[in-house]
């Protein structure tokens, strides 16, 4: 390998990464769900795909009185608590009444409502590409002479930043702990004096938020906007299943492993086989290699039954 | 499941395959009505007809696969494809007959159903579903991608076929063929239900351990009841490859698996008629909505870059009504009528 190729590689490493980030948040969003309330979201990419119109939408509106940068931090801010809001009010009314349902129940149920969602902003914004601003320059950065767009750096310090919030959210705040006593049992946690419904609604409020985020930084990365975008959202879902449902740190490393393999795929296996982009199914074809070796996830742990 | 027999006393009752006399007589009335359609429906209807029997048929599969065993698939629409796509390969490259077609259809599907049920032995619920999901983008991708084989995009082209020397160019006579083998899976479907393989997916789908503790082999049934389930989508795909004259991979995507599934929840889990009834809500429900905003996007040309979007609003709004308000579907609703005018005008 010469100087040249290992540079190709860092590339698609580093570029991985920051589609890996993304994943990463979108998996975080359906771990926060899937722990606190035992309920699988397939909503989620429609969730971060509000959240992505949403901040088109405000820096649209707020870029003409305030510079770029500022519009976009607004727009990011006020993106984030609106699809927040958005989650926690689906929460409270379409599926709170599932709780304790069949799992198929509850996963048609969160697939309605993504078709509600996704409806709504199709009906809204129209089918259309639309251009998404962004205060990214599109000259690469050079770092150690590898070529990396500044979107995907900002894609990764973000998410770090946010994943270190959480974690340190989850670890020592009380709310954190309520949400994880609640993960553990619900009716224990209940019994102990935890707002459990308040816990549920605010983990939809946090899988909003990281959605929006990540909605954002993929808008940002393809430069436009089409509702097509919420099919990321299913293609995350590899990443918690490789992370095992119910550990946090699992859905980020299944991500960020995804994105990798994802783009690697891209660049050495799509030129060998020929026609479309491999990328699509590459998350595809790993869950079902692992489905097969471990039932469980990578990091899953076997759940042990009661007749 | 929904109670639907009540008062039987003996095994001999409970395995009828009518329940009553009324039920023998008002089905025979159905049919009856159903033969004699194409002699008073114009083409476009006989056309919405076929199609909501080809998803009664698919639908009916994957009733036996989720409804009655349990196993959760999001992969039912990639089985369809697969019968469709093997009907449209062998019948233009080795031009075979319609009937063997059929059954080649039926029997390719349900090898990849094999090939999906043994790893999906160990799997359960949401792993389940994320698998088959996995599978249905997989042949998805496969079919638009491998060009020298599928033609991608545009699809292959099906021509004019017969069987018995009958032309199956004609609606009405494609309605007969839907017709019979609607009619036969749906008797199929009944009959395995009723059997004790079909008790035995009832007991796998309630409880797996305890099912096996009774002495159900899970393997066995699992795959059986795949096989069953894909066998009868491939059928489902065949005719719709047939009728559409044309197959191409934007026919059977993602969205037409959870449409799917939404028609055994619209229409009643684990019932046969409700099977029926879901898939014949969910194959008119576009037409009918076609009729309300096909004048109103003339009207207002807003409308209609929007109507997709209002079309799939409707479908969230369907599923999760249902699923909140009447988790037993058409079927329970249909029960619950039947209960209330049972002792009429007691209250009960």
């Amino acid at each position: 390998m010469d100087a040249m190729q290992v540079k190709f590689l860092a590339m698609g490493i580093i570029n991985g990464f920051a589609v890996g980030a993304i994943y990463a948040l979108l998996a975080l969003g359906f771990v926060v769900i899937f722990k606190a309330t035992d309920i699988f979201n397939f909503a989620q990419g429609e969730i971060m795909m509000f959240g992505a119109y949403m901040a088109m939408l405000m820096s649209n509106a707020l870029v003409g009185k305030l510079g770029i940068v500022a519009a976009f931090t607004l727009a990011f801010l006020i993106s984030s608590f609106t699809t927040a809001l958005l989650a926690s009010i689906c929460e409270m009314t379409v599926v709170r009444p599932m709780l304790g349902k069949p799992v198929l129940s509850i996963i048609m149920i969160t697939l309605g409502l993504a078709f509600v969602l996704r409806g709504g902003v199709e009906f809204i914004w129209g089918p259309e590409e639309l251009p998404f601003y962004k205060p990214f320059r599109d000259a690469p950065l050079l770092v150690q002479g590898v070529p990396i767009a500044e979107v995907r750096l900002y894609t990764i310090v973000t998410s770090l930043i946010l994943m270190g919030v959480f974690f340190l959210f989850f670890k020592y705040s009380n709310k954190g702990l309520g949400m994880r006593a609640t993960a553990e049992d619900q009716e224990t946690a209940f019994l102990m004096g935890i707002n459990v419904k308040r816990i549920f609604t605010m983990s939809w409020a946090i899988a909003g938020i990281v959605g929006a985020v990540g909605g954002i930084f993929l808008g940002s990365t393809v430069g436009n906007l089409v509702p097509y975008l919420s099919h990321m959202g299913l293609r995350a879902l590899p990443a918690v299943i490789l992370g095992g449902m119910n550990s946090i740190t699992g859905a980020i490393i299944g991500g960020l492993i995804l994105g990798v393999c994802e783009n690697l795929a891209g660049t050495y296996i799509a030129p060998h086989i020929g026609g479309g982009d491999i990328k699509e199914i590459t998350s595809y074809v790993i869950v079902l290699v692992v489905m097969m070796i471990r039932p469980h996830g990578l990091f899953g742990t076997k759940e042990i039954e009661r007749v | 499941m929904a109670v639907t027999r009540y008062c039987t006393r003996t095994y001999l009752q409970d395995q009828r395959i009518f329940p009553s006399h009324s039920a023998k007589i008002s089905l025979t009335l159905f049919v009856i009505f159903l033969v004699l359609l194409p002699a008073f429906a114009g083409q476009y209807l006989l056309l919405v007809a076929s199609l909501c029997g080809i998803a009664t048929i698919s639908v009916l599969g994957l009733n036996i696969l989720t409804g009655y065993t349990g196993q959760l698939s999001l992969g039912h629409a990639a089985f369809m494809a697969i019968g469709g796509y093997t009907v449209a390969l062998t019948g233009e490259h080795f031009h075979l007959p319609f009937e063997l077609n059929l059954i080649l259809a039926g029997v390719v599907a349900s090898i990849a159903g094999l090939v999906v049920a043994i790893p999906s032995l160990r799997l359960k619920g949401l792993y389940l579903i994320i698998t088959t999901m996995a599978f249905q983008f997989i042949v998805e991708y496969v079919l638009l991608h491998w060009e020298s084989l599928t033609e991608g995009e545009r699809g292959i082209p099906i021509h004019a076929y017969s069987l018995f020397q009958l032309n199956l160019d004609d609606r009405s006579q494609q309605f007969y063929v839907v017709l019979v083998l609607a009619i036969a899976a749906t008797i199929l479907t009944k009959n395995l239900a009723m059997s004790r393989t079909g008790r035995a997916f009832v007991a796998v789908r309630d409880h797996d351990i305890a099912a096996e503790i009774i002495g159900v082999n899970l393997a066995k049934h699992k795959i059986m009841s795949f096989i069953a389930s894909s066998f009868m989508a491939g059928i489902g795909g065949c005719l719709y490859a047939y009728v559409y004259q044309r197959i191409t991979p934007e026919i059977f995507t993602f969205m037409v698996s959870i449409e799917y599934v939404a028609m055994i929840i619209v229409g009643g889990m684990g019932t046969v008629v409700g099977g029926i009834l879901g898939a014949c809500f969910m194959t008119l429900l576009p037409q009918f909505l076609g009729l309300i905003f096909g004048p109103l996007s003339s009207a207002y040309p807003f409308m209609s870059s929007r109507l997709g979007a209002i079309n799939i609003m409707i479908y969230g709004m369907i599923i999760i009504f249902f699923l909140l308000f009447e988790p037993e579907g058409l079927f329970g609703i249909w029960i619950r009528i039947k209960n209330y005018w049972k002792p009429w005008p007691f209250k009960y």
